[in-house]
Order: C-alpha cells, then structure tokens, then sequence
C-alpha cells in the first residue's frame, strides 16, 4: 500500500476537472428538467435530485478506489472481470429491460444499471493485460487475432442488444493500438475515410472539402515537421475558407454572379493546392505526392458519396444504410431533435441567456434532453463562453491523460491510460458533434456531465483507477 | 522512445484538431449564425399544446350523458407583450378592466419568473369571442388561443355522478407527476374514477411566427407535430331516462334514490338530492363556491356517504339471521300488545296480533323483532353476549354493512356498524347484555347505513342470498374495464331462508285494504314489487322516511332503495316514490298519474330547514 505523503502525489488537476463537470451536469440538469412545481435542487423525485445521488455517490466510488483498492488487483483480476462482464452483457438480453427499444438495461428496485458501460473497463483492463505480457507481439497475427477477439466479443454482444451507439465507442481501442504500434496508415486512413462519409452525410460536400483541406495542411506539417507554422496558416486559412461563399455578395469581387458554394470553396484553397504541387514537383518527395492523390481521391469520394446517396438510392434503400450505420434510425424524431439542438444552442449567442433563463431547452418537447442533448442546456444558457470552456476542460483532460500515461513505466498503465484518453475523447467527439450537427445522432452519453448512473458510475471508476495506477509512478 | 512521442503528440493533435472544430463550428452556430438568434421578436418555434378531446360518458343504452363542446383559452406570454388596447381587450372578452390592468401588472412584475411559458389569461372563451379576438389578434402581441374541449350535458341527468372537471391544481400535480398546469381532470364521480380512460393522450402544434404575432405557417407542414388521441368513451350503468326521472321524483327533497339490477350490481340510478345541476357542471370554477357554500351540500353524495340508521327495513336482516341461527322458524307466533315491555321498553303500533313471520314483516311489527333479536344474542350457542354479538355481526357483515361495498364510486363511505368494543366503552367491559343494544333490533342506535348499502340489501334478497359489487360502469367499446365486478359475494344465510322474508315483503305491498300491510301505497298491479318500509328515528328532528323494493317477484329486474330525509313515514314518501321508479322503469310509462303529480310536487325541504 501507499504511503500518507505520497497521496499529495494524486493528479489533483484531473479532479478539478472531474468536480467541474460533474457540477456542469448537475446544474445543466436541473435547468432542463427545471419547472416550477418543484423548484429545490435536491428534490429527489426529478432528474436533478437522483443526479446528486449519483455525483456523491461517485465520489464514494473515487474515494475506495483512491484509497481502499490494492491495485495490483486489477492486474491479477483482470481477465476474471473481462469474463464477467461479458456474461453481463449476455445476461442482459434475457434478464433486461427495453428501454428506448434496446435491451441493455438491468432494473433493480429503483435503480437501472447498463453493462455496456461498465464494460469498457473491463474490455481496457484485458487488453492492458494482454498488450502488456512479455511474450506478446501486437504485429503478429496471431497478436492482432487476439486483440480483435477481445474488442469484438462484446461489441457483437452490444449490437445484439441494439446498442450501435455504445459499441462504436470501441472504435476508440485503435488510438491505443495505435502508440502500441500499429501502423499509423490504417489509422489515417480508416479515420480519413469514415469521417469523410460521415460529414458528407450529415452536413454537406461543402464542409467535407473544408475539413479535407484543413485535414491536409495538418498533415503536410505534421509529416514535413513543421506542425506549427501549418497550424498558423491553418488558423488564417479557415475563416477565409468558411466565408468563401460570401465572396459572392462582394459586388467588387463578383458583381452578380451566382456560383453553388463549394465553387467558392475551390477558388479559395486553389492558392494552396498550387502552391502544394510546386513544391512538390520541387522536392520530388514521396510524401507530398501521398498528400495530393489522398486529397484528390477523398474529394471523389466525397461527391460520389453525395451523388450516390441522394441520386442513385431509392428511399427505402436510403434508410436502410442509415439504420444500418445507427444514423437516424428514427429519421423523425432524430432530425428534430438536431434541429431543436442546434436552435437552442444557436440561441445561447455569446455569453448565453443565464441560469434557468432557456427557453428551448424548458420544453419536454425534445426526448433526452438531460441525458445525451444536455450539452444543448450548456449551449443555450452559458453561450459560446460556456461551451468553449467546456470543449477546453475535454481537451485538457484527454491530453493530460495522455500525457500521464506516456510517462508509466508500467505498460499495463500506459495502455490503461490511453484507453481511457481514447475512449473520453471518442464520447465527447460524438456527442459534442451530434448536438452541433456534424455528426449523426448516436445516443451515447456525454462523460460526468449527462444524467444516468450507470455511466457516471463507470466513468468515475475509470479515471480513478487511472489516477490510482498513476500514483505507483512515484514509488 | 522518440518514435511513441511522436505517435503521442500525433494523438494529442487530432485531439486538438476536432477540439478546433468544435469551437469554429460553435462559434458559426452561436455568433455568426443569425437564422439561430432567438429573441423576444423573432421566436420562431411555438409550440401549441393540442388538447385531446376527453372520453364520452353514455349511459346503458349507449345514450349521450356527458359529451364534449369547444371552448377556447386565451393563453399569454408575458414576456412578448406589448403595450396594448386594454379596454379593446375586455370588450372582446366581456372583462372587468381594472382586474384586467393588475392582472397584466403582476404578469409584468414577474415575467423574467414565467420566462417564455404561456399561461391561461381567459379560460373557457366562447366561439363567438375567440372569433373576434382572432380578427384583431394581430394588435395583441403575446396573446394566442388555445381549442380545450369542455363538457356538455344532453340529459339534465347525473350530475353527482358523472362529477366535475377542473384544472389540476398544485397539491394534484404534486401527487400525479404525468400532468401540467391548465390540463383538466376529473375530480369526482365517473370523471374521477376512470380518469385514466377517459383523459386521452396530449399532443401538440409547432408554428412558425413572424414579428407581428401571426402563425406565419406550420412548421415543415406538421411533420414534427404529434397528433392528440382522445380519450376513450366511458359506459356507465345508468340508464338516463330513469336517472333524470329519479332526479324529478326527488326534486324539493332531501335524500337518496338508488336502484340496482340484482343480476349484474349495475347501478341504473343514483340521485342524492339535492344535487348539482348539469348546466352549472361544464363551468363549475365560476359556480363553485355558491356550492360549497350552499347549506343543503349539493356536493355530498348522500346516496354513496351518509351513514343514516336503517329502521326497521334492517328487520328483514334480523328475520333472515334469526331463521339461519334457528331462534325462530317461518310459523314461530309472538302477540304484540302495542309496546315490547322488558326494560324500558319498545315502542309498537297497533296491528293485528300474533303474527309470524311473514305477517311480521307485513305489518312491521318491532316486538317481534325485539324477542327475536334478544334470542340471537343470548343463544346458548353461544358461551357469551360478546360472543353472541359478534356472531350477528358477522352475518350482518356479510350482507356487505359497516364496510365500503367497493363500488367504482370514488367517494364511497363505509357507514358505520358497531363492535363490542363500542358497547364496553359505552357500558363498561362485560356490562352489557342484549338488552341494551336493543335498537338493533330495528334498525336504529349505533348502526350507520349509505341508502347504496340499503340498495344493495334490496339486490341480495332479490337475488336469494348473494350481490354483485354495486358499479355504475359496465365498460369502455375499446377496453376491457371492471373484470373485478363479476363475482357473487354471498351472504351467510342460506337461499332458503330468503323465501319467507320475501314473502312477508310481497304481501307488505300487495295485501287487500285493512290488512295491517304498511306500505300497500306502493303497489303497483302486475308488477309484484316486493318492498319494506322504514320509518327511521333520528336526532335531526322528523322521522326519515325509508323503503327498500325490488319487482317482479321471480326473477327480479330491479331493485330500489329510497332515502327520504324528514318526511316521516315510509309509507308516506318513501315507498310511493321507489315504486314510481319502478314503474317507469318496468312498464316505461306511468298509469298512477295522480300520485306521481303529488310526488314531484312535494317539497320536504322546509322540514329539515325548519328544525
């Protein structure tokens, strides 16, 4: 066990941002579920009361993992918790209830408890397990067999239980295969491309080529190694790129010509595309011409996407992509819900319309909105201040987990790290961009913020296991 | 080493890069975006709560007893309000301007509170106001109209039962989390009881608005809209030519009129009189205090709640328990010399003498019932009185006294019946012999009865010794309701015994002049009422006048109970009135035009006021 000093060691900084956002979750629930019939905070018989539970509850969780759990269980324990948790999973088809017409939830007495969620940990703890065995090589077949296995068996059980949402969030292990050494090409490309077909689908081939473009100055730095000159053109280039289309109002640019928006577009980053193939002539290197054709061939892939999708596909074939994909299952009720989503947090303008003052989000007319569109209540009453601060504290836990977790000198640590980093980062990417409308609505749970226990719970005991393995590093 | 930190800080830039997105994409949604600026002036979104239209209520033959009319609530935002032509207003809306101005005021003082909520401003607006309010609507900003289906009445019939609808008030939603201020609920009677039926789903309208307050248009034409489903049509028992008959019969009357059909336990009329009129029930918030302050209670249901000693119709309750405990047989003869003289003593009137059973019943005699009731207290049977007691409660229990009969009436009472406790309190443990709890043997002292409960008794001996739970639903066209008001609850006395105290009641009305039978006015030729007077002593002045039938004789199709406050004997009013009920309900018309005439015309109302 731990020493008394060397608790002064625990990452205090990750805390702080824990006891932010659960904070942010509990006052975001109550103005969504806010009326005023029951206007304590601590009435039990709405949402906010039982997410107080939940919160104090989850520092309890914190608090025995911090100082009452031997950590080298869950070295030893590791494989027995990945076998129980699948049975869970299985469990849970037969003993579960429907909610939402998935079968993921048990309900005991008053409390519902999804698998699913506590299943990421322990899918994290046998591949930390595995990864970190002497014998083991991660670009042996056998390896890669082995790892896909662990990954796969409860993403079939969670389809099974029509959960699509939680179980793309196992899409967030490549990251961390990824620094184990997979090649960084299949992650490039796989992501490039699933994004691509992604943001084609649910905004349009405008901002497709956009984020392209972006994508592709990011990685000509990145491979040039010189990421923050690119980064700085990045940053002067996007706005030019995002008002192209207004070009068309300038009657000194344009007069009265009428050009679709992605012409503009083109206009805009043809400089640089140029530009980019001189110097590419120039240098004769592999890696620019790798740049190029990549671009090239996304933006084909772009517009076919776009073509195929809304000029090929009958309707009914449409829909059956969609569902099969989970985008907009409920074509409805999901639209709506975006739409409603991007209204209220539109609404929120700068600084926002303050405590309890939103109007979008007091109606019970939009489903889940304490639950995975509670970033909506953030939006509408704290405004872009409110949201950006938010995005920041993500972004600062994800890369000082990261970072944590570079610096183990226990592989089991490491990888247990970034798969928590990976997998934070893949709910917050999701959900954030649902709410925004960049991405299809996929009905996870937005990290300590959105109401639930089940969630909550797990990812309370995912990050203090973290911060517990990570105070060995001082031993 | 070098190689993993690169792949790190590659991670940790995709990071950063959606990280980016997220900002620059809030940063368009949020500032540049103004289709997304909702103000004060260009809100939108509005959404229009559709109000299901709530259930019909029809009666036993599918007749209209509560339907629905359209109404119109003028809703209002405070915070889009402008200035505006407050006398313009109230002209529209035939309103008062000075409560008008405060009423705005407040509103004004805690608009930042009521936020963008609408709230009811006029309720229950007629058409014709909603029409002109319509044609200027556009000089009222943060004013809009919402349809609500109110209740109409086709019969002037069941008020009390059908009961009243009103806005959910605070302690309401507190307790039923499912509803919001300004929806409706049933808060008596057949609204109440099968709310859950009746109140259908909600749904609601999303409109597009421009700055001056006109729905511009329906957004994406309704393809987010969400349909209201109304509610479920209600069949109650009741049959409304007789219940409104009923209601004539009790007119100027205090008391209860309740008939059942012993077959099925369906109520066919309940009137507790006096009641609520129906034209004043679609609108009860305005009328609602005159009735509450009204010293007759038009809002207590007498037929369901009030305990009234029964009188001497309990005797054929006490008959039926003497012949199953074998104290007397159908031939047993006691005289009666015109007062029963242990102790201090029962008061008789004059008959012929001695009777049995069946003449006892006939002529009402109490000294036979005093001796009777004393044998089924002290049988040697038993080791005790208490235990005697306790065995005559148990029977008298079983005919469904003293308890709530179950009934889907949402204010039922349970009358009151007393135990041995009640007597070793009133005279001290063991002190008491049957002697002193000599009342019951008539129907009065310590006994409470609803005239539900003396319906009821009427059905049980009509039906040989069991009842049906007494409902005044039969069932929903879509929905299988009431399953649990099929089952025969018998009583502890066997079919048999029934045969005499029937017989007693058939020859109590139908017996030749001069026979000493006491309730010959209820006779009616053909339709072999059987029936049993009560003349019920009580501490409220006059005499209250009972009578409990049922007709025909084999097979019975009704079964009556009359409750007459202060009208003295039951033959007087009691009896004629339960037979003209009969009679209607029988033969669908009335030969005794007279005695109808001087039924409906009878006004008792100064007996009780004048005590």
């Amino acid at each position: 066990m731990i020493r008394a000093n060397e608790y002064k060691k625990i990452d205090w900084p990750l805390i702080l941002c824990y006891l932010i956002l659960c904070f942010t979750g509990w006052i975001s629930i109550f103005s969504a579920v806010y009326d005023q019939e029951h206007s304590q905070i601590l009435d039990m018989s709405q949402r906010y009361g039982m997410q107080f539970i939940w919160i104090v509850s989850s520092f309890v969780i914190a608090f025995l993992v911090i100082f009452s759990v031997n950590p080298k269980l869950y070295t030893t324990l590791a494989w027995i918790i990945y076998g129980g948790s699948i049975l869970l999973l299985i469990a849970v088809i037969f003993f579960g209830i429907e909610v939402n017409g998935s079968n993921s939830w048990f309900e005991i007495g008053p409390v519902r408890f999804q698998p699913a969620e506590a299943s990421k940990i322990a899918t994290t703890l046998a591949l930390a397990s595995l990864l970190s065995s002497y014998s083991f090589r991660l670009k042996s077949t056998q390896g890669l067999i082995k790892v896909g296995l662990i990954i796969l068996v409860p993403v079939a059980i969670i389809i099974l239980q029509k959960e699509t949402g939680s179980a793309l969030i196992y899409g967030a292990f490549i990251f961390m295969l990824y620094r184990e050494g997979l090649s960084g090409w299949v992650l490039t490309l796989g992501i490039l491309a699933i994004a691509l077909f992604l943001i084609t689908l649910s905004s349009s081939p405008f901002f497709a080529i956009l984020t392209l473009f972006s994508l592709m100055i990011i990685a000509r730095g990145v491979l040039c190694g010189r990421a923050v000159l690119h980064l700085f053109i990045l940053a002067l280039y996007l706005p030019l790129m995002f008002f192209s289309p207004m070009l068309g109002n300038l009657p000194l640019i344009a007069g009265n010509i009428t050009l679709p928006q992605e012409a503009w577009l083109a206009i805009t980053i043809a400089p640089g595309l140029i530009y980019h193939l001189i110097s590419a002539i120039k240098s004769r290197l592999i890696i620019h011409w790798n740049i190029l054709v990549c671009f090239i061939a996304s933006v084909f892939l772009i517009f076919s996407v776009e073509l195929v999708f809304e000029k090929v596909l009958q309707n009914h074939q449409k829909s059956r992509i969609e569902n099969l994909l989970g985008i907009n299952v409920d074509l409805k009720g999901a639209g709506y819900n975006v739409h409603q989503s991007m209204i209220a947090i539109g609404s929120g303008g700068f600084s926002g319309k303050g405590f309890l003052q939103g109007t979008q989000t007091k109606f019970n007319f939009v489903p889940e909105q304490s639950t995975d569109f509670i970033f909506c209540t953030i939006g509408e009453e704290w405004g872009f201040l409110g949201t950006s601060f938010i995005i920041f504290i993500y972004l600062f836990m994800i890369i000082r987990i990261l970072n944590l977790a570079e610096k183990q000198k226990d592989v089991f640590n490491r990888i247990f790290g970034y798969s928590l980093s990976s997998i934070l980062f893949m709910h917050f990417f999701i959900n954030i961009g649902m709410t925004i409308g960049i991405m299809p609505v996929i009905g996870i749970p937005l990290p300590f913020v959105s109401y639930g226990g089940s969630s909550l719970w797990s990812f309370t005991l995912f990050l203090f296991i973290f911060i517990r393995l990570d105070l060995n590093r001082w031993k | 080493m070098a190689f993993d930190l690169r792949k790190k800080n590659r991670l940790i830039l995709g990071a950063i890069v959606i990280a980016t997105i997220f900002i620059v994409r809030l940063f368009s949604l949020q500032i540049m975006n103004q289709e997304y600026k909702v103000t004060a002036e260009n809100n939108a979104y509005r959404y229009v709560i559709r109000y299901p239209a709530r259930g019909l209520i029809l009666d036993r033959n599918r007749k209209i007893l509560a339907g629905n009319d359209t109404a119109y609530d003028i809703m209002i935002t405070p915070y889009e309000v402008k200035a505006l032509d407050t006398a313009d207003l109230c002209r529209i809306f035939d309103l008062d301007i000075v409560e008008v101005r405060e009423k705005l005021n407040e509103y004004r003082r805690n608009r930042r509170r009521i936020g963008y909520q609408s709230i009811p401003f006029v309720k229950q607006a007629t058409s014709r106001q909603y029409a002109l309010f319509m044609e200027k609507a556009y000089k009222f900003p943060g004013f809009s109209g919402v349809s609500r289906t109110i209740r109409n009445y086709p019969y002037n019939a069941g008020a009390n039962l059908l009961g009243y609808i009103a806005e959910a008030d605070t302690a309401y939603l507190r307790a039923n989390p499912g509803y919001r201020r300004g929806d409706y609920v049933g808060r008596t009677g057949i609204e109440q009881s099968y709310e859950h039926i009746i109140k259908g789903e909600k749904g609601y309208s999303i409109f597009l608005r421009d700055v001056h307050n006109k729905v511009k248009s329906s957004f994406e034409d309704g393809k987010y809209d969400l349909e209201a489903i109304p509610g479920k049509s209600i069949i109650s028992s009741i049959d409304a030519e007789l219940q409104q008959y009923g209601e004539m019969l009790m007119n100027n009357k205090i008391g209860s009129l309740v008939a059942i059909e012993p077959s099925t336990g369906e109520i066919l009329t309940l009137v507790s009189s006096p009641g609520i009129d129906v034209t004043k029930l679609a609108t009860i918030n305005r009328h609602y205090n005159e009735l509450v302050n009204d010293p007759l209670k038009p809002l207590f249901n007498r037929a369901v709640m009030s305990p009234y000693p029964p009188g001497s119709v309990f005797k054929l309750v006490n008959a039926l328990i003497a012949l199953e405990e074998g104290v007397i047989e159908s031939g047993t003869k006691y005289s009666c010399s015109g007062r029963y003289n242990v102790g201090r003593g029962v008061a008789c009137h004059p008959h012929p003498s001695p009777t049995d059973l069946t003449q006892s019943i006939m002529m009402s005699c109490n000294t036979y019932y005093c001796i009777a009731f004393r044998d089924i207290i002290d049988n040697p049977k038993y080791k005790s009185v208490t235990e005697g007691f306790s065995r005559w409660k148990e029977m008298v229990e079983s005919f469904g006294f003293g308890k709530k009969l179950g009934t889907d009436f949402p204010s039922e009472l349970g009358g009151n019946l007393p135990s041995t406790d009640t007597y070793d309190k009133i005279h001290g443990k063991n002190r008491w012999r049957s002697l002193s709890i000599i009342s019951l043997a008539i129907g009065q002292g310590e006994i409470g009865t609803t005239p539900l409960h003396l319906a009821n008794l009427a059905a049980t001996i009509a039906n040989r010794g069991y009842y049906i739970v007494p409902h005044i639903v039969k069932g929903s066209p879509d929905t299988l309701i009431n399953t649990q008001y099929r089952e025969r609850n018998y009583t502890l006395v066997d079919t048999n015994n029934f045969k005499k105290v029937i017989e007693g009641m058939y020859l109590a009305v139908n017996s030749p002049p001069g026979s000493g039978a006491t309730a010959r006015r209820a006779a009616v030729p053909g339709l072999d009422i059987c029936g049993k007077t009560g003349t019920a002593q009580n501490p409220h002045g006059r005499d209250h006048s009972v009578f409990i039938c049922f007709a025909p004789r084999d097979n019975p199709k009704i079964a009556v109970a009359a409750y007459i406050e202060n009208a003295g004997f039951g033959a007087t009013w009691a009896a004629p009135i339960a037979s003209l009920l009969i009679e209607k309900y029988l033969n669908k018309e009335i030969k005794r035009l007279q005695l109808e005439e001087e039924m409906m015309q009878g006004n008792l109302i100064g007996n009780t006021l004048r005590r």
